[in-house]
């Protein structure tokens, strides 16, 4: 088996989501209507955020123990895909909010702890972005994106779930799973989740690929 | 090409798998009075049209996607000799 197996594996799991997702019975409830589809488009957006910055922090510990320069491009990489997906899931999420809820954005908690866990990530960017010294560049981004993740996590799963929310999966409110009992969107749902999840990890390691290739061809300029 | 289509045919097996039940399942109309969904798109047959175009979309998308990754490794190939 070819080590790439897991992109054809991505490219099957989209096409099958993009026809089955639209395809494929939903219950009929008021309100919701036809946009319960999105159910298999913008949650699998945080789906895969949180894999690929889970993935970004373990390449900033693997960073901080063994200090090379691949290891700061991967995760640097990994993150700003992140970053991409959590960008992507707040449009969507704002788009399905405006025809559901009335309004493009809710004082929510659920909605806020997002916009401010992004707003967290772009100060990654910043800081990154404000250093010369390649060392110190990499050494002091992994610790940040290390305290990163620790503090958007909470922002995203744990504190909307203390207070009442109108998003599902916030407030008490058991996730999606009112909507997940029903076995057809499961069906759809769970390829989805997957199918992102790999895009994300996809993009990731083309965009690493390139950073490393980037920085072979300066190395042997300079030899 | 004869081994490339090899290669791909797990992937094409897999899709039929997913798909067929997503057919069967789709050809069930559903009962009236409940809340309004697309259901006239699908009686007239437009559904599958936005279906098509998504599809091409990102078929073409992840066809992008593939090819940069092809050509990187041929650079990497290159930049390692």
């Amino acid at each position: 088996m070819s080590k790439n197996w897991w992109k054809a594996l991505c490219v099957v799991l989209l096409l099958y989501v993009a026809v089955a997702g639209l395809l494929m019975p939903v219950p009929r409830l008021a309100i919701l209507n036809e946009s319960i589809r999105n159910l298999y488009f913008h949650v699998p957006m945080w789906f895969g955020m949180t894999f690929i910055l889970f993935a970004s922090v373990y390449y900033s510990i693997r960073y901080l123990r063994t200090p090379t320069p691949e290891l700061d491009i991967l995760s640097h990489e990994a993150a700003r895909t992140g970053i991409l997906m959590g960008l992507v899931g707040l449009a969507t999420g704002s788009i399905w909010a405006r025809y559901t809820w009335g309004a493009w954005w809710t004082n929510d908690p659920k909605l806020n702890g997002a916009a401010i866990a992004m707003l967290i990530y772009g100060a990654y960017l910043v800081l990154r972005s404000s250093f010369t010294d390649e060392q110190q560049r990499a050494r002091i981004s992994a610790i940040y994106n290390i305290f990163a993740f620790a503090t958007a996590m909470p922002l995203f799963y744990i504190l909307p779930r203390l207070t009442d929310s109108l998003h599902p999966g916030a407030g008490g409110n058991p996730a999606f799973a009112k909507y997940d009992l029903d076995s057809n969107m499961r069906l759809v749902f769970y390829p989805a989740v997957i199918g992102w999840t790999l895009l994300a990890f996809w993009l990731a390691q083309v965009a690493s690929r390139l950073s490393l290739l980037k920085l072979k061809v300066y190395e042997k300029q300079l030899a | 090409m004869k081994n490339s289509l090899r290669k791909l045919r797990p992937a094409l097996l897999l899709l039929m798998a997913l798909l067929l039940p997503v057919l069967h399942v789709a050809a069930q109309t559903a009962a009236a009075n409940e809340p309004e969904m697309a259901d006239s798109l699908r009686l007239n047959g437009k559904i599958y049209v936005v279906v098509a175009v998504i599809t091409v979309v990102l078929a073409g998308l992840l066809f992008f996607l593939a090819s940069l990754d092809r050509k990187l490794t041929r650079l990497e190939k290159e930049v390692r000799d």
